[in-house]
C-alpha cells in the first residue's frame, strides 16, 4: 500500500482513539481535575463525619461546588477537623452558613451540604464554617429511638 | 541429586541471561537518536499494529459490554436498581475488561504477527544485511514496533471501553428498557476520569510495553528456523498473557488506594 | 595501500562446546578474487560473519586493510563496513520493501543524495543486473535467481571496494546459475572488486576464481590456484574435489559396531527425544 494511503489510515486511528478518550471523558464520567487555583479552603469541625472520605462531594442545594480535601483529627476538641475545595465562582458563602454531613439516598455516599444564613459578609479562603451538624449514624438513632420508646 | 540441583542452577541461569539479553534489547532499542525516517517507520507499525486490530477490537468490545449489560441487568433487576447498570458496565470496562480483553486480543493478533515477522527477517538474513549495510537492526526494525505497541495499545482500550458501554446502552436502553436519562446520569456521577478512566489507561499502557516487549524480543532470540518461529511465536501469546494477567493483579493492588 | 585487504591470522573461534575454525589464517590480497571452499557445516557463513565484524573471534585476529576489526569502534565498524557488500545466500532482500526501495536503502543510509540522483543510481544498478523493468516489484514476486540479481545490485550500490559471496551457486537453474557467474565475474573484472566467495561448487566456483582455499574441520587443508588444487595428492583434497563418498570424511556418523548393535540385547532405539 502507499505510504500516503497509510498515513492517512493511521491519521484516522489516531483521531478515533482521541475521540474515543474524548467521550469517555466527557460523556460516561464525571470529568473533574480540579486544579487548586480555581478554588479556596474552607474549614469545618464535625464532631463525626460518619463515612465522610476525602473527595466527597460539598454541594449548596444538591448542586456540586466542591470537594472535600483534607480529614484529620482535632486532638485539643476531640473532634475531626475537614478542609473543603470550594469553587472560586462560589464566593457569597455567608459567615453563618451551616455544614451538615448527609448521605446520598438510602445507602448511598456520604457528603457535605452547606446550607445559607442571613448575614451579609461572606467567608474568604482559610475561614471557617463554625455552625455544623455531623453525620447521623444509624446505630445512634436506633439507640435514641429505642430510649425514647421505654 | 546433584544432576538435578545442576540443571535447575542451568536452567535458573539461562532464565536470567534470557531476562538480561531482553532488558539489553529493550535499552538499546530505545535510546538513540531518531534519524529522519523513524517517524515513518513509526507510523507504518502504528498501521500494522492498530489500524489491523481495530476491527477485532470493536468487535469484541460491542459484544463483551452486549453480555454485560445482559448479565448485569438480570442481577440489578432484582434490588430494582436496573438504573445503575450503565455505572456498574462502565466502571468493570473501564477499568478491567477494557485494558484487560484488548491486550489478550492485541498479543494474539498483534504480537504473535510481530514475533513472525522479525523471526522470519532473521531467518533469511534480512537483519544480517541490514547489519552489513552499517544500519542496527535494533533501531530500524525493533525500536519502531516497541513506539507503536506503546501508543496503540491504550487507544484500542480506550476504543474497546467505549463500544463495549455503547454495546451495553444498546442492550440496556433500547431492549431491555433502562431508563435512558439515568443510565448516563448514574455513569457520569459514578464514573470519574481520574480515580478510573486514568488507572485503566495507566493499566493499558504498561500492557502494551510489556506484550510489544515480548513479541519483539521473542522474535529477535528465536532460532532462525521454522520450528525456531513458530515456537516463538507460542511464546509470544503465552508469556504475554501470562504478564497482562498477572500485571493486572499487580497494578489493580497498587492502584487500589489510589 | 596495504598488499592484503583481509587478513586473518590464527583465528579460533567456538559456538558453545564446537569448535568451528581452529587456528585459521589465510589472505585476501587487493582486487583478486578468492574462494573459501569445503564440505557442508564448515563455517563458511561464519567466516564471513568474522570478516564483516558481525562475530568476534574467541582469539586471533581479523585485519580489514592493516586494522584489527575487533578493535574498532561502532562508528568505525560502520565505515569499514560501508565499503563491503555482501550477497547474502538467501538474498536477503527486505521483504517490506520494493525492489527498487531495496537497491535505494544503502544510498539513503549513507549518503546525503538527492532522490533524483538516486533514482538514477538504482536504476543503473538494476540495468547492470538485467532488472531494471522489475524495480516497483516486491522481491516475493521475484524467482530466487532474480532475488539474488537484485541483492547484488543492492550489494554493489555503494561500490565497495570487496564483495562477499554467500554460497552464490546454490539453488539456481543453469541458466541463473550462468547469470550469476558471469556477473561475478564482470564486477569483478569491471570495478576491480576483491571478491571473497563461499561456495561448495567446484566447477563454478574454479571457473571464477583466482586463489582457492580449502576449508575442513576448522583447519585449511589445501590452497592454491584451481588447477594446481586439481593436481593436489593429499586425500583430504581429492575427496572433496572429485566428490568421494568416503575418504577422510567418513560415510558414517559415529556409531558402534554394526554387527554388535544388531545382535545387542538393549533393543530399545530412542524414537522422540526431549531437549
Amino acid at each position: 500500500m502507499q505510504m500516503r494511503t497509510i498515513e492517512i489510515v493511521v491519521g484516522a486511528f489516531m483521531l478515533a482513539g482521541l475521540i474515543s478518550l474524548g467521550i469517555l471523558a466527557t460523556r460516561m464520567s464525571g470529568f473533574n481535575v480540579d486544579s487548586e487555583s480555581n478554588t479556596y479552603s474552607l474549614y469545618a469541625n464535625f464532631e463525626n463525619i460518619g463515612g465522610l472520605v476525602v473527595r466527597s462531594k460539598v454541594s449548596i442545594a444538591g448542586v456540586h461546588v466542591g470537594q472535600v480535601a483534607a480529614i484529620t483529627y482535632n486532638k485539643d476538641n476531640y473532634d475531626a477537623r475537614v478542609r473543603m475545595e470550594i469553587d472560586a465562582s462560589v464566593d457569597n458563602i455567608t459567615t453563618d452558613s451551616t455544614a451538615s454531613i448527609l448521605t446520598e439516598g438510602l445507602l448511598g455516599g456520604k457528603y457535605v451540604g452547606l446550607s445559607m444564613g442571613a448575614e451579609e459578609d461572606y467567608l474568604g479562603g482559610g475561614d471557617e464554617i463554625t455552625d455544623t451538624q455531623s453525620a447521623i449514624v444509624l446505630e445512634e438513632l436506633i439507640g435514641q429511638f429505642l430510649l425514647n420508646k421505654f | 541429586m546433584l544432576a538435578r540441583l545442576r540443571s535447575l542452577g542451568r536452567s535458573s541461569l539461562e532464565v536470567f541471561a534470557t531476562l538480561g539479553r531482553a532488558g539489553r534489547l529493550w535499552w538499546h532499542a530505545i535510546v538513540h537518536k531518531p534519524t529522519r525516517d523513524s517517524a515513518s517507520l513509526v507510523i507504518r507499525q502504528v498501521y500494522q499494529l492498530g489500524v489491523l486490530s481495530v476491527v477485532i477490537i470493536v468487535l469484541s468490545g460491542f459484544s463483551i459490554g452486549a453480555v454485560l449489560a445482559l448479565q448485569g441487568y438480570n442481577q440489578l433487576v432484582k434490588y430494582g436498581s436496573e438504573s445503575a447498570l450503565g455505572l456498574g458496565v462502565a466502571l468493570v470496562l473501564v477499568m478491567e475488561i477494557g485494558p484487560v480483553v484488548s491486550a489478550l486480543l492485541f498479543a494474539g493478533r498483534a504480537g504473535s504477527a510481530v514475533t513472525a515477522e522479525i523471526g522470519l527477517m532473521k531467518a533469511t538474513e534480512q537483519l544480517s544485511s541490514m547489519e552489513m549495510m552499517g544500519v542496527d537492526p535494533l533501531h530500524r526494525v525493533v525500536s519502531p514496533r516497541l513506539w507503536a505497541g506503546f501508543i496503540t495499545l491504550p487507544l484500542l482500550a480506550v476504543m474497546f471501553s467505549v463500544v463495549g458501554i455503547w454495546g451495553a446502552a444498546v442492550i440496556g436502553v433500547e431492549w431491555l428498557g433502562v431508563y435512558e436519562g439515568a443510565f448516563w446520569a448514574t455513569m457520569q456521577d459514578g464514573v470519574d476520569f481520574v480515580r478510573h478512566v486514568l488507572k485503566g489507561i495507566i493499566k493499558s499502557v504498561v500492557f502494551g510495553l510489556v506484550i510489544t516487549w515480548i513479541a519483539v524480543f521473542e522474535g529477535y532470540d528465536s532460532e532462525p528456523t521454522s520450528e525456531g518461529i513458530s515456537a516463538a511465536t507460542t511464546k509470544t501469546v503465552v508469556f504475554s498473557s501470562v504478564a497482562v494477567l498477572t500485571l493486572d493483579f499487580f497494578l489493580t493492588m497498587i492502584m487500589f488506594n489510589w | 595501500m596495504p598488499e592484503d585487504l583481509v587478513r586473518l591470522e590464527n583465528i579460533v573461534f567456538r559456538r558453545g562446546r564446537k569448535t568451528i575454525f581452529d587456528g585459521l589464517s589465510v589472505t585476501v590480497p587487493v582486487g583478486k578474487t578468492v574462494a573459501f571452499m569445503g564440505p557442508s557445516g564448515t563455517g563458511k557463513t561464519t567466516l564471513l560473519k568474522l570478516i564483516g565484524g558481525q562475530l568476534t573471534p574467541d582469539s586471533g585476529k581479523v585485519i580489514v586493510r592493516g586494522r584489527d576489526i575487533s578493535q574498532m569502534s561502532r562508528a568505525e565498524l560502520f565505515s569499514v563496513r560501508r565499503d563491503m557488500g555482501m550477497l547474502f545466500q538467501s538474498g536477503a532482500l527486505f521483504t517490506d520493501l520494493t525492489v527498487f526501495e531495496n537497491v535505494a536503502f544503502p544510498l539513503r543510509i549513507h549518503t546525503d543524495l538527492s532522490d533524483d540522483l538516486i533514482r538514477d543510481l538504482v536504476l543503473i544498478k538494476l540495468h547492470a543486473v538485467g532488472l531494471r523493468g522489475a524495480s516497483s516489484l516486491n522481491p516475493a514476486e521475484l524467482s530466487g535467481g532474480m532475488q539474488r540479481r537484485i541483492a547484488l545490485a543492492r550489494a554493489m550500490a555503494l561500490d565497495p571496494s570487496l564483495i562477499m559471496y554467500d554460497e552464490p551457486f546454490t539453488g539456481l537453474d543453469p541458466i541463473a546459475m550462468g547469470v550469476i557467474v558471469q556477473l561475478i565475474r564482470r564486477v569483478a573484472d569491471v570495478y576491480r572488486t576483491t571478491s571473497i566467495i563461499v561456495s561448495h561448487d567446484i566447477e563454478e566456483t574454479a571457473g571464477i576464481a583466482d586463489y582457492i582455499y580449502l576449508i575442513s574441520d576448522g583447519r585449511l587443508i589445501g590452497e592454491g590456484e584451481p588447477g594446481f588444487l586439481r593436481e593436489d595428492k593429499s586425500p583430504r583434497v581429492r575427496q572433496f574435489m572429485d566428490g568421494l563418498p568416503d575418504g577422510p570424511v567418513p560415510f558414517h556418523y559415529p556409531a558402534p559396531d554394526f554387527e554388535e548393535e544388531l545382535m545387542s540385547e538393549d533393543r530399545e532405539i530412542g524414537w522422540f527425544r526431549f531437549d
